[in-house]
């Protein structure tokens, strides 16, 4: 194995990087001519041909929608035909003016910070916690995975039923003796936001939890043993460098965990349904936008809430990358470190 | 770029060279057990409550919604099970999966071994639109794209499914795949070469059975997705023969709505590919996932 690598160092000449590093390439090449074009055009054909497809689909069905929108947004649009009732920003100017967008506005505002506030810290906590020696470690791992795996759908229709007012929940604290605490989980426009977290809450944490642990396991073990050596107690090994070192991963998980709280829909819509979610307080810009927009037949309304959740998505996601993600060098976004 | 040479961060390196187990700072005390005990039980009472709830009669769920069935009846399960609806919501499903998977992981894998392992200007910019798309979830694109694909004719087709999440998955297959395929090493490449393989050559005989680890994650991440999409087959399919099980579940569940017992054994059943598929998989999912979000 190890003389066919000595020989391959000399006889890989025709492929550009070699010729381009390796000194002995025009010793190897037939012609000049042959190692300037031929390869090259070569190498061209094989990265349309490989990158070709994935490319027009992902133009296609990712980019294009969006130019459209911003196309259809301009329009009063009933979905038949071409457009042809140009309104200019008119949509535009509705959407922010009209309250029930504000309070969509608002409840997403809610849900990213809670997201942030009630995961992120009980995820780290638990994290640590898991990562130590003990017995059913893998099967505690995958069993908090599940409520990740489950569908928006199924875990919706399951928490609604549970959180009636005649449901399992309430039914349990009654049978726990404190029946002072049974609410209207569901319909109490004051703590419809709250049930929402903890449905939120209970299906992505174990997310969070199994990408902090995956973080922790990459911490090199001798800065632990070298802190344990210095006298350092458990909590001071965790500050000072398990949560340093576990930074990168927080970060990114903070970036996904807003961009996901964005775009909420699924959840409000399945358990709220498109005409509760708003007069219980849960409603969020997708939900406004699916509602007055495709179910309202105002599809050029629509299309121009669509602008507005992509450019809050946009400028929040490009925010977040240039002061937050840009320490991390591996940031999924940051190009070309991967 | 010079960036084709940086070695692959260590999550992939030690995915691929095998799970590490690392000795890890302390052992577990009693209060450890006691809190992911709690945890795990917070984390799929829910989903049992569902599962269990499908062997109670209604009568007993209006009147004990939290208890425990008196009689395990297992008429809500079979009634499900002999429905053809339910079984030609599964086949949608199925369909939907198994293409949305062929389709990310062909694709996928074709344009990551070029981002991987081609040198050409244009190839960080390649990389940052497909790493954009993340940014990018279905949502803000859904309505446009429901006008695109009825304009295609595709709405109320599974086609009209399958290309727009084949699309979507792309960014994620890719941004998992490109440190897995960087990771083969080059004096592989290198010994194919004198073998007289081409790089298309060096691509089918040896990336892709190489490939094969990080192909299956992917693979079901994306079966996975697909299975659970809800938001999409909502605004494509109106035709209630095209339904796949999340629509299906959702119609049930409010056609159904006083059959309450036969409502869970209908989601209990649904949501029965995805876990095991899950927990076949498991290790892989967590592994990519960790190798997608740290580098």
């Amino acid at each position: 194995m190890s003389d066919t690598l000595g020989e391959g160092k000399l006889a890989v000449s025709p492929s550009p990087e070699a010729s381009v590093t390796g000194g002995d390439g025009a010793r190897k090449a037939p012609s000049p001519a042959r190692r300037a074009s031929g390869p090259d055009w070569r190498k061209r054909f094989e990265i349309a041909l490989l990158t070709g497809p994935a490319i027009i689909m992902f133009v296609a069905f990712v980019i294009f929608p969006v130019v459209l929108a911003a196309y259809y947004g301009f329009f009063k649009w009933k979905g038949f035909g071409p457009p042809t009732e140009f309104v200019g920003l008119e949509n535009y100017l509705t959407i922010f003016r009209d309250s029930t967008f504000q309070d969509a506005l608002q409840h997403n505002a809610v849900i990213v910070v809670l997201s942030l506030v009630l995961q992120g810290p009980a995820a780290v906590l638990l994290a640590l916690l898991l990562n130590q020696k003990m017995r059913g470690r893998s099967l505690v791992r995958v069993l908090i995975f599940v409520p990740y795996v489950v569908s928006e759908v199924i875990v919706g229709t399951g928490w609604s039923l549970m959180l009636q007012t005649n449901g399992a929940v309430n039914d349990l604290l009654t049978k726990a003796g404190l029946p002072d605490w049974t609410v209207d989980w569901l319909s109490d426009p004051n703590i419809a936001i709250w049930s929402l977290m903890l449905i939120i809450t209970w299906k992505y944490i174990g997310f969070a939890v199994i990408l902090f642990l995956a973080g922790l396991q990459s911490i090199p073990e001798e800065l632990f043993e070298a802190a344990a050596i210095d006298g350092a107690t458990y909590w001071q090994t965790q500050r000072r460098i398990t949560l340093p070192l576990l930074g990168p991963t927080i970060r990114i998980w903070a970036f996904l965990s807003m961009i996901g709280a964005l775009q909420l829909f699924d959840l409000v819509y399945i358990i709220w349904g498109q005409y509760v979610a708003a007069t219980a307080g849960t409603s969020t810009m997708a939900t406004y936008m699916v509602v007055n927009g495709r179910n309202a037949g105002n599809y050029g309304f629509g299309n121009a809430v669509a602008v507005v959740l992509f450019l809050i998505s946009l400028v929040i996601a490009l925010t977040y990358q240039r002061f937050v993600l840009k320490r991390d060098t591996e940031g999924a976004l940051t190009e070309g470190k991967k | 770029m010079a960036t084709t040479t940086a070695p692959p961060l260590s999550p992939t390196t030690s995915r691929l060279a095998g799970t590490r187990k690392r000795p890890s700072l302390g052992r577990a005390s009693w209060a450890t057990y006691l809190i992911a005990f709690t945890l795990v039980g917070i984390c799929i009472g829910p989903v049992l409550y569902i599962i269990i709830g499908g062997f109670r009669t209604n009568a007993e769920i209006t009147t004990n919604p939290a208890g425990w069935p008196s009689t395990w009846q297992f008429v809500n399960y079979s009634e499900v099970l002999e429905s053809s609806i339910f079984w030609r919501q599964v086949a949608n499903s199925v369909i939907c999966g198994v293409f949305t998977t062929l389709g990310v992981v062909v694709l996928g894998v074709a344009a990551s071994y070029v981002l991987a392992r081609y040198n050409f200007s244009g190839r960080g910019a390649m990389y940052a639109l497909f790493a954009a798309g993340l940014m990018f979830p279905m949502t803000v694109a859904i309505t446009p794209l429901y006008i695109m694909i009825r304009g295609l004719g595709l709405s109320d087709t599974l086609a009209g499914i399958i290309l727009p999440q084949i699309a979507f998955a792309l960014p994620v297959t890719i941004i998992i795949l490109v440190p897995f395929l960087r990771a083969i090493p080059k004096e592989l490449e290198e010994a194919a070469a004198i073998d007289g393989a081409s790089r298309l050559g060096f691509f089918f005989r040896m990336v892709i059975p190489l490939s094969i680890p990080g192909v299956v994650t992917v693979g079901i991440l994306a079966f996975i997705a697909s299975w659970n999409s809800y938001m999409l087959p909502l605004f494509i399919l109106n035709n209630e023969t095209m339904y796949t099980l999340p629509l299906g579940v959702q119609a049930f569940a409010s056609q159904y709505s006083v059959d309450t017992a036969r409502v869970l054994a209908f989601t209990s059943l649904s949501m029965i590919p995805a876990l095991v598929f899950f927990s076949l998989f498991e290790r892989r999912i967590v592994g990519g996932l960790s190798g997608a979000v740290k580098g």
